[in-house]
């Protein structure tokens, strides 16, 4: 999509700008004259959203970091402080406390519609899997964020996702004991916490630079999942994308300030109101929602893997679930390979469609699981929907992309538009293979 | 290079010395932005023995206490609880060890009826909780709130996620009424 540009500087100066950094020049090309599909949905304002979503975190991040102590003794009461003492100190905080949990929204809707959508596929391999990493540093992000208010569901949580590394064979504790800065969590690793947790966003930003560099290289998807032919298939960002994007903003914003104001620690823990106790661990300690899926995979294998019949162990138990954990985050890496099937939308898949609703339900039950106390009948039913998990990657999305006969397509965005606009009957649909379309 | 028309001429050696040397430099100055991760000598010296008054500990009574940074239980067992320990069939055991690995006696000629042991589950590190043995469960000894791992009386595991035993820390029993952690 990076064809010719047409922007025009107006004044002296800005020819004189133009002739030396053509910065205006790119944000005109990037965001004004750059062309969209004409047919994108609501669906496809969370990038924007998402991207708002990141400064509105750094600003209120760098803002409450100056009523923050990163200090053991004084980390609880300095967030006290700031929510009771400092002027606008409680809706600042819980700005950016909320606005965690709804990055996440944002970022899974986004994931899903890029799953649904087919975004993932030739050629936008890169700009998915840059996806991914953006996701990745997220959760970094996020957790080491939830440490620093340093309550009990700061503390515990900081000491079992720094176990998850004393599982790596044989340099698992010393390589903790690197992380934590001590034998246990504590002071030093609080200190290393925030600072990480100040850098890694900048970090997030340089890679959503990248993303979004990527994504006006192949250019964006669209429902129909037909790549734009014509002219007549795109229209400007400017005005189009950039009022719907907004709208969509306004709304997601209107549902973020109801929790911010309304219901400002439901998405939190009650147990984060007791400063941080190294000797007793809350009786039902569970991560923050966005982890809960990967937690209940986590938890899933409580068994040893090893030679059939004999006593030795290959892989323990959690070595095991640290494996199953990363590997669920991982295997999101390898899906523009793993899916076999050349028809980008969902929309002209009848049987994956199927498939990728049981997958986005299955995945909140994960959730759901997650967020359950580790006995009876959740234990079978975790390792069941961790199994379904894998198995959707593993198994599904190759398969189906073999002998699935996908639905006739539009021959060009324009048709589509079209054809919805004059309803059915007036079909310039293009004749569809009736035999799966597999890649090459 | 080619394999077959050139010889080592004293320019791929100096590619080569240099490139070893950057690697060297490199490595210099990654060395000391990664050591600085490590526990520093305050955290290190922390781990210096520590002793504990455990005369009021009475047969089945527990104390958790801290020992570079990391919580320990001792747990004065009942005469009942070492005798369901020492009973329990190795089969119940994720990961073996005979009661008499496991308990330590207070002084010579006194029964083995000491349980001392690292407090942090070895599966992700949370405290067990103690519950008491009943009929269904006759060896439960603790249960980890965070991911259900159950452990007995002392300490070895009888149900995952956790694979290993809680683990035995360097102990002595410097008289009938003191224990010392960190020192074997």
């Amino acid at each position: 999509m990076s064809g010719h540009s047409t922007y025009k500087p107006g004044s002296g100066i800005g020819k004189w700008m133009d002739d030396r950094l053509p910065l205006a020049r790119l944000m005109h090309d990037s965001f004004v004259s750059y062309p969209v599909p004409r047919n994108l949905n609501s669906f496809y304002t969370f990038g924007g959203i998402l991207m708002v979503m990141l400064i509105s975190q750094i600003i209120t991040g760098i803002v409450i970091a100056m009523h923050y102590t990163p200090d053991a003794a004084l980390a609880f009461n300095s967030v006290q402080d700031l929510r009771r003492d400092v002027a606008y100190g409680n809706t600042l905080q819980t700005w950016h406390a909320v606005g965690a949990s709804m990055f996440f929204v944002a970022v899974y809707i986004h994931i899903f519609r890029g799953l649904y959508y087919g975004s993932y596929k030739a050629p936008r391999e890169v700009l998915w899997i840059l996806g991914v990493v953006i996701y990745l540093l997220m959760m970094a992000t996020a957790f080491m964020g939830y440490v620093l208010p340093w309550g009990q569901m700061s503390y515990w949580g900081a000491q079992v996702i720094t176990s998850f590394f004393s599982a790596i064979p044989v340099v698992g504790e010393t390589v903790r004991e690197f992380l934590l800065g001590g034998y246990a969590v504590g002071n030093a690793t609080l200190t290393r916490f925030f600072s990480l947790h100040y850098l890694l966003p900048f970090m997030i930003l340089g890679v959503v630079i990248l993303h979004v560099w990527t994504l006006h290289v192949t250019g964006q998807t669209n429902p129909t999942g037909v790549e734009v032919k014509s002219r007549q298939d795109v229209i400007p960002f400017t005005p189009y994308a950039t009022i719907k994007d907004a709208v969509a903003l306004v709304v997601f914003f209107a549902v973020m300030c109801y929790f911010v104001f309304f219901l400002p620690n439901y998405l939190g823990h009650a147990d984060n109101y007791i400063p941080a106790d190294p000797l007793v661990t809350p009786a039902h300690i569970v991560p923050e929602w966005y982890f809960l899926p990967f937690y209940a995979v986590l938890r899933a294998v409580d068994f040893n893997i090893g030679i059939p019949f004999t006593e030795i162990v290959l892989i323990d138990s959690k070595l095991g679930g640290v494996l199953a954990m990363f590997g669920a985050i991982a295997i999101l890496f390898f899906v523009p390979w793993l899916d076999t099937s050349d028809v980008r939308s969902t929309n002209y898949r009848p049987l994956y469609k199927i498939f990728f609703w049981l997958f986005v339900a299955n995945a909140v039950f994960l959730g759901y699981l997650g967020s359950r106390p580790a006995e009876g009948i959740w234990i079978p039913l975790t390792k069941a929907s961790t199994l379904w998990y894998f198995a959707h990657f593993l198994i599904v999305m190759p398969a189906l992309g073999l002998f699935e006969k996908p639905l006739p397509r539009p021959a060009s965005i324009m048709d589509s538009v079209l054809e919805k606009a004059q309803g059915a009957g007036t079909s310039t649909m293009a004749a569809a293979p009736a035999e799966p379309n597999t890649k090459g | 290079m080619s394999s077959t028309d050139t010889e080592v001429t004293r320019r791929d050696f100096l590619y080569l010395a240099t490139g070893a040397a950057s690697v060297v430099a490199v490595g210099g100055v990654a060395w000391p932005l990664i050591a600085q991760m490590a526990p520093n000598a305050r955290e290190v010296a922390a781990g210096a023995p520590v002793e504990i008054d455990v005369s009021a500990i009475e047969p089945g009574m527990m104390v958790t206490v801290v020992w570079r940074g990391k919580p320990y239980f001792i747990r004065h067992l009942t005469e009942a609880e070492v005798a369901a320990a020492t009973d329990a069939e190795q089969g119940l055991f994720r990961d073996y060890q005979s009661a008499d690995v496991r308990l330590a006696a207070a002084g010579e000629g006194t029964t083995k009826n000491w349980a001392v042991m690292g407090a942090n589950c070895t599966h992700l590190g949370c405290v067990p909780s103690r519950v008491e043995a009943d009929g269904e469960n006759a060896l439960d000894g603790w249960i980890c709130p965070c991911h259900g791992s159950k452990f007995d009386v002392t300490g070895r595991v009888t149900k995952g996620p956790a694979a290993e035993n809680l683990p035995l820390p360097p102990f002595n029993f410097a008289s009938a009424e003191a224990l010392v952690i960190g020192e074997a």
